[in-house]
């Protein structure tokens, strides 16, 4: 019987577990399918990683490098190329490796770390020829970063999230032609840094309020066409631009990867497609936690980080404490402006010091102020010059405050007319 | 000297070479693609018919209903993945019940068994998940659904194992008559045949008209269709169906084998192969689909395609012999898949009554079956692990695919080529991430048990080439 039983070796796993450690817990088992630790970090050899949680650039090798040595320090197990299979109501956890065998473990709880993983072709119902050299961004990444082949010479990338923008570069510095970054939306859905360092510094056009409305070519990508489209997002008739190409990236967007979750019966929110948290990053399934990725998706790797360390902990206390008493709940509502929050509902009484709570917003907005209300009565606010969708978006909500509130907290965004 | 060289493996000659590979005869096949399977076997609905739809007395009544009595045992046998879910065919208006009655008789009149008109709420009952207009429907306990690629590659991998011999990207470029039958010419040489048999789907009537004067057309038909995520498989149990009105034959709604929801199709005229999809046909069966079952949720699509049917425009299939020792077997459009095991025993009664000498083997073997790592308890995932440490190895985390299934597929009598390939056999790839996850392993496994560089490694066809070159550091 483990303590804690880890699904997932990234940076949510990892953090996670030291999390655990350092709070005591002693049997603790990290479960990774792949043959190394660090996951998806270890194809992101750009830098630009630990900037908030080491205070310095790292690429993603070295900063999942850091806490795989802080990993060695304790007494972690880890099973490398294994793979979980079921998790069960009661916390046994079906896993199979070519080394490791079939095994059932059971745990006093679980952390959900599996991330996420990329929308595809098929969940946008682009239309066309169905050739080769269509890749997710992140599959591109793979075979350049990490298998050492180039997918394609002549590329044309559907989405402007971060790894598509990352891609833009790297495909760049590896000899292809980047020919265009098309985005639906009339806003970039990745950050605005690498708009800039990926995009603008390689002269590579960026179109926003457009979509790919054809692909041709029989056995490989020989065309894209390009369309603007309206408000609605329907492509506009006439205003086709015919790319020729070989390759199609998307980066359309990721999903958090919750099959596990689901089988197990655990609550998930429509909203951020992973499962209904409360403030310490617990699921509807006592005992078992989520966080990074597959809670929703992060921008920042620095606070998937921060995020599993709470929930690491939480997972500690669990196991020393035990499930702890009922508490008043307050249910997190969105308001205008506002996606999704995580946590989804909050228990004060839980609360040390502060709730970090995380969420989208719908819209670029300028100046504006984050309102978190109670009842109608305004329980905070924050000041914010810019707030986009690309970027996920903290707040801290101090105990005193929420002590104040009761039933439901709203957060909504209001922009703050320019003078 | 081949007895019998059998021109395209599709269902059709795959099920054509199956039963050639039960007589003491040399069957050579000649396929132009570098796999089985891989056209219009490989993109439709999926569905073995019950048999109620084809006019009494046809070629096509007769076989669609021997054939799907023979998927039932063929499936089985041969380790293809097959469930009878029955289906219901919806009726919406008195003309709709009209046709649903004609139907019913012609059912009767075929030999298919138990069928029963329901009314709206008898039909709701079974699937509630139906739309509340639906007024009538025709049910057929004895339709099916099936896995139709992996049904092509038993067939054909058990006619292989059988001693029928397979050309894989050899396409045919002419056809010559000798004394003893025919020269078939083709892009890796001559073979010499003495039958021929032309099961070469949308191309029939090309190699038709090498072969004899000019009979039948072949016009291509595209269907699109939506393949839904397994958390939809659930919205419908059985095959839904339309009755066919002015704004055309309706579309289907159905399980697949594999868990998925099924979508389409629409019926356009197309040239040649042009499997493409466009956005007016997705929205058009999208918009029809919701007719019938207005809760398909279509966000959690994984993947759209079209398939071509090769129709020419007759009520009937294309079987006959049109030039001494030249069998057609053309025009097989829906219910084709239904029908294709007894085409195959069809073709092989026509041969012999042309002359060819029908003994049989008595070392036939009809068994097959493959590792479905999922599908197993997990007391019998243990022991097989333990015994065989791949298929510990997850490589295809969608639909939980193992190293060692994709080995077993790399071993098998018809190795893949292709990343598709393995994806038809061990089913890698079929998943919600379409194989964004498992590609660039599949890739890896290829390169490495077949001695290639992951550069030569297609997705599909030859020319779906999948990696330019080597990165500036090189490959690892």
């Amino acid at each position: 019987m483990y303590d804690l039983i880890v699904l997932g070796g990234g940076p949510a796993g990892l953090a996670g577990a030291c999390a655990a450690w350092e709070a005591g817990l002693r049997r603790i088992l990290i479960v990774e399918r792949d043959k190394e630790l660090g996951g998806i970090l270890n194809q992101c050899i750009h830098n630009g990683f630990g900037l908030h949680y080491f205070k310095e650039e790292l690429t993603g090798p070295e900063y999942a490098g850091r806490f795989v040595r802080m990993l060695q320090d304790t007494g972690v197990e880890v099973r490398l190329d294994t793979m979980a299979l079921e998790v069960t109501p009661d916390r046994k956890v079906h896993m199979v490796g070519k080394e490791t065998g079939y095994r059932v473990e059971e745990a006093k709880s679980i952390l959900l770390a599996m991330g996420c993983r990329e929308r595809t072709r098929g969940a946008i119902a682009i239309p066309g020829t169905r050739p080769a050299g269509i890749f997710t961004a992140g599959a591109a990444q793979r075979y350049v970063n990490m298998e050492g082949w180039l997918p394609g010479k002549r590329v044309v990338i559907l989405g402007s999230g971060d790894i598509g923008l990352i891609m833009a570069r790297r495909m760049t510095l590896e000899g292809a032609k980047v020919l265009a970054c098309v985005e639906v939306m009339p806003y970039s859905g990745g950050l605005n840094r690498n708009i800039v360092q990926c995009l603008h510094d390689y002269d590579i056009p960026l179109y926003l309020s457009h979509t790919v409305t054809d692909i041709r070519g029989r056995d490989r990508v020989e065309q894209v066409v390009v369309s603007q489209v309206d408000d609605r997002r329907q492509p506009i008739p006439g205003t086709e631009m015919v790319f020729d190409c070989d390759t199609l990236l998307l980066s359309v967007g990721l999903i958090p990867e919750n099959e596990l979750t689901r089988q197990a019966g655990i609550q998930i929110d429509p909203r951020t497609n992973g499962a209904i948290v409360w403030e310490n990053m617990e699921t509807s399934l006592p005992g078992v936690f989520a966080s990074g990725n597959v809670a929703h998706v992060h921008d920042l790797v620095d606070f998937v980080t921060a995020e599993s360390q709470r929930a690491g902990k939480a997972a500690a206390q669990y196991v020393q404490e035990g499930p702890g008493e009922n508490q008043p709940v307050l249910e997190v509502k969105n308001g205008d402006g506002v996606t999704y929050t995580v946590p989804q509902h909050i228990r004060p009484g839980r609360v040390e010091k502060a709730c970090d709570l995380f969420f989208r917003v719908n819209r670029v907005c300028g100046p504006s102020r984050i309102l978190v209300t109670s009842g109608g009565a305004q329980v905070a606010a924050y000041s914010r010059d810019y707030l986009a969708p690309g970027e996920m978006e903290h707040i801290m909500l101090p105990r005193k405050l929420l002590d104040g509130a009761s039933g439901t907290l709203t957060v909504s965004i209001e922009e703050v007319a320019s003078k | 000297m081949y007895d019998v060289v059998i021109i395209g493996c599709g269902i059709v000659g795959a099920a054509t070479a199956f039963e050639l590979s039960k007589y003491r005869l040399k069957v050579g096949i000649v396929e132009r693609e570098n796999d089985v399977a891989c056209g219009t076997t490989k993109a439709n609905s999926a569905i073995i018919h019950a048999g109620y739809d084809p006019v009494p007395g046809t070629l096509m009544a007769r076989l669609n209903v021997r054939g799907a009595a023979l998927a039932r045992e063929l499936c089985a046998a041969l380790d293809v993945p097959y469930l009878p879910c029955g289906s219901l065919v919806l009726g919406f208006s008195p003309e709709d019940q009209a046709h649903l009655e004609e139907l019913y008789r012609r059912g009767v009149a075929n030999g298919v068994p138990d069928l029963a008109l329901l009314t709206g709420d008898e039909a709701r009952a079974l699937e509630p998940n139906l739309s509340p207009t639906v007024t009538a429907a025709l049910l057929a306990p004895t339709a099916a659904i099936c896995s139709p690629w992996e049904y092509g590659l038993a067939l054909a991998e058990t006619a292989v194992r059988n001693g029928a011999e397979l050309q894989l990207e050899t396409a045919v470029t002419g056809l010559t008559p000798t004394e003893e039958g025919w020269r078939v010419e083709t892009n890796r040489g001559v073979l010499e045949a003495r039958y021929v048999v032309n099961a070469a789907g949308l191309e029939a009537q090309t190699i038709h008209e090498m072969a004899a004067s000019p009979s039948f057309a072949i016009h291509p038909s595209r269907g699109q269709y939506f393949l839904l995520d397994k958390s939809e498989g659930g919205r419908v149990g059985r095959v839904i169906f339309q009755c066919p009105n002015e704004k055309g034959k309706g579309v289907l709604v159905s399980p697949t084998v594999h868990g998925n929801l099924i979508v389409g199709p629409d019926a356009e005229p197309v040239e040649g192969d042009d499997t493409s999809t466009t956005s007016a046909g997705l929205a058009f069966v999208r918009e029809t689909a919701l007719r019938s079952v207005p809760s398909v949720d279509f966000r959690t699509s994984i993947r759209n395609f079209a398939g071509v049917r090769a129709s020419t425009g007759a009520k009937d299939f294309i079987i006959e012999l049109s030039a001494p020792h030249f069998l057609d077997l053309a025009g097989i459009c829906s219910p084709g898949l239904s029908a294709a095991p007894a085409i195959g025993e069809y073709a092989v009664e026509l041969l012999g009554q042309a002359g060819l000498a029908l003994e049989r083997k008595e070392d036939f073997q009809t068994s097959r079956k493959r590792v479905r790592f999922r599908e197993m308890s997990p007391e019998e995932k243990a022991k097989l692990v333990a015994e065989h440490p791949a298929y510990g190895r997850v490589i295809c985390r969608c639909e939980t695919v193992t190293e060692g299934e994709i080995l077993d597929a790399l071993a098998g009598p018809i190795p893949p080529r292709s990343v598709d390939g393995v994806k038809r056999r061990a089913g890698a790839g079929l998943g919600r991430c379409q194989g964004g996850f498992c590609g660039p392993r599949v890739v890896e496994l290829l390169a490495r048990e077949q001695h290639r560089s992951p550069g030569d490694i297609p997705q599909e066809r030859a020319g779906s080439w999948l990696l330019v070159r080597e990165t500036k550091g090189g490959a690892r």
